[in-house]
C-alpha cells in the first residue's frame, strides 16, 4: 500500500477545472469537518476552498498511485486498505461510501465527473516513465545537453540519410497505443540478421520515421508480411536489383488514418503513404541490418526504398480490391507487400475501348525490364481512374482484363532469342518458333489509383523471373 | 539530458576470423557451390573440371534458387564434406 495514506478514513482527488468538482466543494468541506477526509487536488493547490488543507497533487503521483481516471473520485480505507470507490457525484454513492446521510441535499442527485488529469495524453506517459512502469525493453541511448539529436542518431546509422523522429519513451509510449498488441511480441524474424522484430522495435522505428500511432497496426501488418518467408525479404534486400517492398493498402483503414488513394497516390506529401512505407524500411535497416552497399547490393535501387506506400482507390471501382481478390473479406482492411521498383508511366489519351486500351497496356508491359527478356519479372498495374473508367463503361470485369492482357502479352520466340532485333541479350535459339509469355501466369496484379483526371496509368516492375523461386506478393489483415 | 530508446535488434555482430588458406591444395577436397544464378552452373563446371585435372577431389552443389540463403542441410552437407568452396556470386 503506498505511503500517506490513511488506515482508516476518506480519499477525494479532484481539480478546479471540472464543474462536479466544484459542485460537490461543499459537500467536502462538511466530510472535512467532521473529520477523516484527505482531499488531493490536482490543478490548483488551493482548492477546494472548502476544505482547510488540500493536499497539493499537481505532479500528479498519489493520482497515478490510485490509479484515478475520474474526478472526483472518493476512496473509503478500512485498516490500510482500498475497501470502496466512486466516481463523480451521484448522492446515494457518497451515502454509502461515506456512511452519512443526508449529503448535498441541495445539490441534484448526480452528475457524471471529468477526466481526471493523469489519464490525460502526454501525462500519462511521463507518469510511466518516472515511476519505471513503461515495460519497455530497449536500451537506453542518452545524448548529451550539447549533443544534436539528429546528428547523434545519424551517426549511430539509425537513418535512411533523411533527419529522423527521435524515439523518445514518450513517443514510443504513445505509438503503442496504436495497437492492443504486447510490445514483446515478436512480429517475426528480420534479415539479414535474422534478429527478432518485437512490437516496440517496430514501434521505435515507426516513430523514427514520423508516424501517428493509428498508423502503427499497418506497419506490423506490412513487416509481418514481408518477413512471410514466401517474399523472400533476404533476397529483395540483397539483389542487385532495382526492387524493394512496395506497400498497397486496403480496407477501411486507408480512410480512418487519411492515407491518399487520389492524385499523386504514389508520390510526395501524404504522411500516412510516406511515413509507413519508410517505417517499413527502417525496421528492415535497423532491426535487420540491411543498409545500402552493405547487404544491400543493389546497382541503382529505386528511389522508393526511402518509402513506396499507397492506398487503392476503392471507391466508386467496379473492380474487386486488391486484397478481396487475394482472399480477404471486404470490410477487413489488408496490405499486400509487392517486391517492386519505380513506376513506367503508361499514357495513352485516345483509347475509348477496352480492347485499344488493353493492348496499349500489354505493349507497354511487355517492355518492362528488356523487350528481349520473357518471362520476365512479376509487375503491378496502377490503373488510373480514367483508364478504368473504360473497362468500367465496357463491362470488363477485373478477371477479364487479366485475361485479355495476358493473352496480349504473348511474345514470338524468334524476337526474344540472343541477337534479335539487334540485341544481344535474350533467351536460347531454342525459343525460336515457340510463343512465350511476358509474364508467369498470375504473375500481374491490377490496382486502381490516382486523380480523376488523366489518362495515366503506371507499371510497377517485379524481381527477377517473379513467383515461388523468387518473391510472392503476401496479403496480410491488419490486426489492431 | 534527452533519452533515446534503441531502435536496432542490439547485437553486436559476430566478426569471425577467416580460416587460414591452405598452403597446398593436394589432398584437399574442393566444394563449388552454383547458386543458381544464369549460366553460372557453365562457368563453374569448367571451373571445376580445371582443378579435377590437377587430381584434386571436386564435389559440386547448387542452390534450389538465387533468391534465397543456402537451406541449413545444405550448408551442413558442405561443410562435412570438403575443406574448401568457391561459389560464384553472381552472372
Amino acid at each position: 500500500m503506498p505511503q500517506n495514506l490513511p488506515h482508516d478514513g476518506l480519499i477525494a482527488i479532484v481539480k478546479r477545472d471540472c464543474p462536479t468538482c466544484e459542485l460537490t466543494a461543499p459537500v467536502l468541506g462538511e466530510l472535512a469537518r467532521r473529520g477523516g477526509l484527505t482531499v488531493y487536488t490536482q490543478d490548483d493547490a488551493s482548492f477546494p476552498e472548502t476544505v482547510p488543507a488540500p493536499v497539493d497533487d499537481t505532479a500528479l503521483d498519489m493520482s497515478h498511485r490510485l490509479q484515478i481516471e475520474v474526478v472526483p473520485t472518493l476512496i473509503r480505507f478500512e485498516g490500510g486498505r482500498e475497501v470502496a470507490r466512486t466516481y463523480g457525484w451521484d448522492r446515494g454513492e457518497w451515502e454509502r461510501l461515506t456512511g452519512i446521510a443526508a449529503l448535498g441535499q441541495e445539490l441534484p442527485q448526480a452528475r457524471p465527473g471529468c477526466g481526471a488529469k493523469n489519464v490525460e495524453p502526454g501525462v500519462l506517459e511521463r507518469l510511466k516513465i518516472r515511476f519505471n512502469e513503461t515495460g519497455l525493453k530497449s536500451r537506453h541511448i542518452e545524448i548529451g545537453e550539447g549533443e544534436d539529436e539528429q546528428e547523434a542518431m545519424y551517426e549511430r546509422g539509425w537513418s535512411d540519410g533523411l533527419p529522423l523522429v527521435p524515439p523518445s519513451e514518450e513517443r514510443v509510449l504513445r505509438m503503442l497505443d496504436g495497437t492492443a498488441r504486447d510490445p514483446q511480441e515478436v512480429v517475426g524474424l528480420v534479415p539479414p540478421d535474422i534478429a527478432p522484430a518485437t512490437v516496440e522495435k517496430v514501434a521505435i522505428n515507426a516513430v523514427m520515421a514520423g508516424c501517428k500511432p493509428e498508423y502503427l497496426p499497418v506497419v506490423l501488418a506490412a513487416v509481418e508480411a514481408v518477413l512471410d518467408e514466401r517474399f523472400a525479404m533476404h533476397g529483395v534486400l540483397a539483389t542487385t536489383g532495382f526492387v524493394g517492398p512496395v506497400v498497397v493498402v486496403n480496407g477501411p483503414i486507408r480512410r480512418r488514418i487519411g492515407m491518399n488513394a487520389k492524385g499523386n497516390a504514389l508520390g510526395q506529401g501524404n504522411r500516412a503513404n510516406g511515413a509507413i512505407g519508410r517505417a517499413l524500411q527502417l525496421v528492415i535497416r535497423n532491426v535487420g541490418g540491411g543498409r545500402p552497399r552493405e547487404v544491400d547490393r543493389a546497382t541503382l535501387g529505386n528511389p522508393g526504398k526511402y518509402t513506396y506506400c499507397f492506398a487503392e482507390d476503392e471507391e466508386g471501382s467496379s473492380w474487386q480490391p486488391l486484397s478481396v481478390e487475394r482472399g480477404v473479406n471486404p470490410d477487413v482492411s489488408a496490405v499486400t507487400v509487392f517486391a517492386g521498383f519505380g513506376l513506367q508511366g503508361v499514357v495513352d489519351q485516345k483509347s475509348r475501348d477496352p480492347e485499344s486500351l488493353s493492348r496499349s497496356f500489354a505493349e507497354s508491359l511487355k517492355a518492362m525490364q528488356n523487350v528481349k527478356l520473357a518471362p520476365s519479372c512479376d509487375a503491378m498495374l496502377v490503373v488510373s481512374p480514367e483508364h478504368h473508367r473504360t473497362f468500367k463503361n465496357a463491362g470488363w470485369s477485373k478477371a477479364r482484363l487479366y485475361e485479355e492482357l495476358y493473352r496480349l502479352c504473348e511474345i514470338r520466340g524468334d524476337d526474344l532469342v540472343v541477337g534479335a532485333k539487334g540485341i544481344a541479350e535474350g533467351g536460347p535459339s531454342s525459343l525460336a518458333g515457340k510463343t512465350i509469355n511476358k509474364f508467369r501466369p498470375g504473375g500481374l496484379f491490377l490496382v486502381r489509383a490516382g486523380g480523376d483526371a488523366g489518362m495515366f496509368s503506371g507499371i510497377i516492375g517485379g524481381w527477377s523471373a517473379g513467383g515461388p523461386r523468387s518473391s510472392l506478393p503476401i496479403t496480410k489483415e491488419v490486426r489492431t | 539530458m534527452t533519452v533515446l530508446l534503441d531502435p536496432t535488434s542490439e547485437r553486436s555482430p559476430t566478426i569471425r576470423p577467416r580460416l587460414p588458406r591452405p598452403e597446398r591444395l593436394d589432398g584437399l577436397t574442393i566444394g563449388i557451390l552454383d547458386i543458381a544464378k544464369s549460366r553460372g552452373d557453365v562457368f563453374l563446371h569448367r571451373l571445376g573440371d580445371r582443378i579435377s585435372e590437377r587430381g584434386i577431389t571436386v564435389k559440386h552443389y547448387a542452390k534450389p534458387t538465387n533468391t534465397r540463403p543456402a537451406p541449413l542441410p545444405l550448408r551442413q552437407q558442405i561443410a562435412s564434406e570438403v575443406n574448401l568452396v568457391i561459389e560464384g556470386l553472381s552472372d
